[in-house]
């Protein structure tokens, strides 16, 4: 009867759904389109703004962190679906994972609900966030400044498994650490289950703590820490995410840190989003556009920086701009992934009609 | 909730991801349908042909 009669609570309460103000539920399905370009194009960074955008309107830190995790479990269940058809999950490799991942995760939850027992949650975590936003940020605009290659490489992404080649550090690694058990994963590549835990646990605590998925840190350390071949690494990533987030969530729903009103929307967005910045990689080469994502981190950082000084003084002006600021830079980039698709696919046509006279 | 924790059964949250999940595989099948029978309209609305060159 227990389990009957809160389900009738939560679809009698409209899940949460019908809380929201028709205003919010738009800003959260415009937000998620915009966020779904993001990630559907450059394969990375959906995230790293939905639990900013939160804790700048205002949200509960747990509220914020738990509802971008539960937002990313929503958008990896999806992109696994379509990775699974690829046949790019590496099923071991992600299961092996999950542990090392869980209990990361478990840690940084704590952390969270920790902090704002004793009122410093939202600083700390917007410090992590100007920090991750302007790291992450710097590397990928020096990147493209230099012509070299930031987040997934979608060539590489398309390759056979047998044309792949273990980068170095991977090699050395497995070389010198041969803890048993070893393991042998897709790609005839062999590691200690260690080093895979340890990827795991140190991925998993950034993504209780801040709400992200984490696949920033974890394919760039799956690709070169244990040697995965590229589009393994894309999509075990998202297939562990499904599990570690969609636990994450629930312990963080279970302490009211999970609003539908805001993933609900979010996940409408970003899903239908996500199908055009994937398509739009067909037609756009993601380098000339990359410098641009490197800035949209950079100015997030900065957003976030000045959202907190806002809230330390208690200027809500401030914490417009910063919030502003941070939705502004992802539109723009977005918006221009859009119009150089389209600018390209009208060149192609008018080329392909010339051609044909 | 500040601590370590080993999650133990709750319905509402059970319900509340399974939601999320429902949500997602649906707008993953919904979305695969609308595009194929969206996409050309649209390509042809925005770039006057069907984009099949590409």
């Amino acid at each position: 009867m227990g389990v009957v009669s809160s389900a009738l609570d939560l679809i009698g309460s409209g899940f949460g759904i019908l809380d929201a103000t028709p205003e919010m539920l738009a800003l959260f399905v415009g937000f998620g389109l915009v966020v779904g370009v993001l990630f559907g194009f450059f394969g990375m960074g959906g995230s790293f703004l939905v639990t900013p955008a939160l804790l700048m309107l205002d949200y509960e830190p747990s509220v914020a962190v738990g509802s971008g995790m539960a937002f990313v479990f929503g958008t990896a269940v999806i992109a696994t679906l379509k990775h699974h058809d690829l046949g790019q999950v590496d099923y071991k490799l992600g299961a092996i994972m999950i542990t090392g991942t869980t209990i990361g995760i478990e840690v940084g939850r704590a952390s969270v609900y920790y902090l704002q027992s004793i009122g410093l949650a939202g600083a700390i975590i917007s410090v992590a966030y100007v920090v991750l936003l302007g790291g992450v940020g710097a590397m990928v605009t020096r990147d493209a400044l230099n012509g070299e290659d930031g987040g997934i490489d979608h060539e590489a992404a398309d390759k056979s498994l047998d044309e792949y080649e273990i980068p170095e550090t991977a090699k050395k690694i497995q070389r010198t650490v041969r803890i048993p058990p070893m393991v042998t994963l897709r790609g005839d590549v062999r590691v200690s289950a260690w080093v895979i835990t340890a990827v795991a646990f140190a991925t998993g605590l950034l993504s209780g703590f801040l709400g992200v998925g984490g696949g920033f840190i974890r394919m760039p350390a799956m690709i070169y820490a244990i040697g995965v071949p590229v589009p393994v690494a894309v999509g075990t990533d998202l297939f562990e995410i499904v599990f570690s987030g969609g636990l994450g969530s629930y312990l963080y729903g279970q302490g009211g840190g999970v609003d539908l009103g805001i993933v609900v929307p979010l996940l409408f967005g970003s899903a239908l989003g996500a199908r055009v910045g994937s398509a739009a990689t067909a037609v756009v080469d993601s380098d000339g556009i990359k410098v641009y994502f490197g800035g949209m981190l950079l100015v997030g950082a900065i957003a976030v920086g000045i959202g907190e000084v806002g809230s330390y003084i208690g200027s809500p002006t401030l914490e417009t701009v910063g919030l502003f600021l941070v939705i502004g830079a992802a539109v723009v980039v977005a918006a221009a992934i859009l119009y150089t698709s389209v600018v390209s696919l009208r060149t192609a046509q008018s080329r392909q009609t010339t051609t044909a006279d | 909730m500040s601590g370590l924790e080993i999650p133990t059964w709750d319905p509402e949250t059970a319900l509340l991801i399974g939601t999320i999940l429902v949500e997602a595989i649906v707008l993953y099948v919904g979305y695969a349908g609308l595009e194929r029978l969206v996409a050309p309209h649209l390509m042809r609305l925005l770039i006057g042909g069907d984009g099949s060159g590409q």
